[in-house]
């Protein structure tokens, strides 16, 4: 049952409900009921976030390692090379996103017209 | 009976003068930054094969950029509901401890159960970074209605931004669409490094961005959950022992 298993129009929608809202949603609900009652250095919540930062990173890497679209046609090397500048401006600038976006930006950006 | 209406009608002006400054808040580089996230996010989900309405729907209804990257890389991967909706999951636990942390600074012994359950759908890494910087500044009684002011402006803004992507994008030339799609890698290198709460997050991190592109070719289909179950797992045995090592001494 994937995104594109049925023709009907609601079906993405649905979809969307049980794999996005549901799933998210409930996390928040979970930490309204919890309340005060977890400490946030608790242990069990290391590891929970361990695992939920490496996975929002695999996606990264994976987008810029293996994109659709209008980035798929770009040299490897040039995305690398964007984002590791983004981040080495990133740090430089105290961390401040701003400044590792618009360097990223700038030199994929650069790259890309050069190539043509 | 008059003072009391008086009383009622300026405690009501006052909600909605901070609800107002909420509204304000928004209007700063944090949330610049948000708002280029979401116009990277338009641009996947667009080359994805999601509709404008889908889109903006899903923006509306999930609002964690973590987790609609995630819900397009799955719809784009063919999974299944259950798959789709476990590596979600996966990728907002977060949440649940960002709300907890959240909830007991916006509470009074007045305020109802059910407010906070809707206000915590707009808990995301922004509005909770904004509300956490600002809530000392807002009187006790009043930080509902001024993240109420926050989490809805950003919420409607970037659906408009999402909408605003859709239909322009066409018109777009294709170095500029492929800027568009970087912007989402690039904010979520800096914001995750910049939103870890130990070093083992930042362990996570490299292990997690070296991981995923391994995992994408040998095990397609599960990647993200093996990505984050193996190198989640080493950061945090790698804390354990951190830890352990610093009793010792």
């Amino acid at each position: 049952m994937s995104f594109d298993a049925f023709d009907a129009w609601w079906w993405p929608y649905l979809f969307i409900l049980l794999a996005g809202w549901l799933a998210t949603d409930s996390w928040r609900y979970l930490g309204v009921y919890l309340g005060g009652k977890m400490s946030e250095e608790s242990d069990i919540l290391v590891f929970v976030r361990c695992v939920a930062t490496a996975l929002v990173a695999a996606v990264i890497a994976n987008l810029i390692v293996f994109p659709s679209g209008a980035l798929a046609d770009s040299p490897l090397v040039l995305r690398v090379g964007a984002a590791i500048a983004g981040v080495a401006a990133y740090l430089l600038a105290r961390k401040q996103i701003l400044a590792g976006i618009v360097v990223a930006e700038t030199v994929l950006l650069t790259g890309l017209y050069l190539i043509g | 009976m008059s003072e009391n209406a008086t009383a009622e009608s300026s405690s009501e002006e006052s909600h909605f003068a901070w609800y107002l400054r909420g509204v304000r808040r928004c209007f700063s580089i944090p949330g610049l930054v948000l708002v280029s996230a979401f116009i990277g996010f338009a641009g996947l989900a667009r080359e994805a094969g999601l509709t404008l309405p889908q889109t903006v729907f899903m923006t509306g209804v999930v609002w964690a950029l973590p987790a609609q990257v995630v819900l397009v890389g799955a719809v784009l991967a063919g999974n299944s509901l259950i798959a789709a909706a476990f590596a979600v999951a996966l990728s907002s636990v977060r949440l649940a401890p960002m709300v907890v942390a959240l909830t007991p600074e916006m509470r009074t012994p007045g305020t109802r159960k059910w407010v906070l359950y809707v206000l915590s759908h707009f808990v995301a890494i922004t509005s909770w970074v904004l509300a956490m910087e600002s809530f000392r500044h807002v009187p006790r009684h009043l930080r509902t209605a001024y993240y109420t002011g926050i989490g809805s402006t950003l919420v409607l803004v970037n659906m408009g931004v999402v909408a605003t992507v859709f239909l322009l994008a066409e018109s777009l030339p294709v170095q500029v669409t492929a800027a568009l799609f970087f912007l989402t890698p690039i904010y979520f290198l800096t914001s995750l490094w910049g939103s870890a709460r130990e070093r083992a997050g930042h362990v996570a991190m490299i292990l997690g961005l070296a991981s995923g592109p391994v995992f994408h070719i040998v095990l397609p289909g599960f990647d993200l959950l093996a990505a984050g179950g193996v190198a989640g797992g080493a950061a945090y045995i790698w804390h354990r022992s951190r830890v352990r090592r610093e009793m010792g001494k």
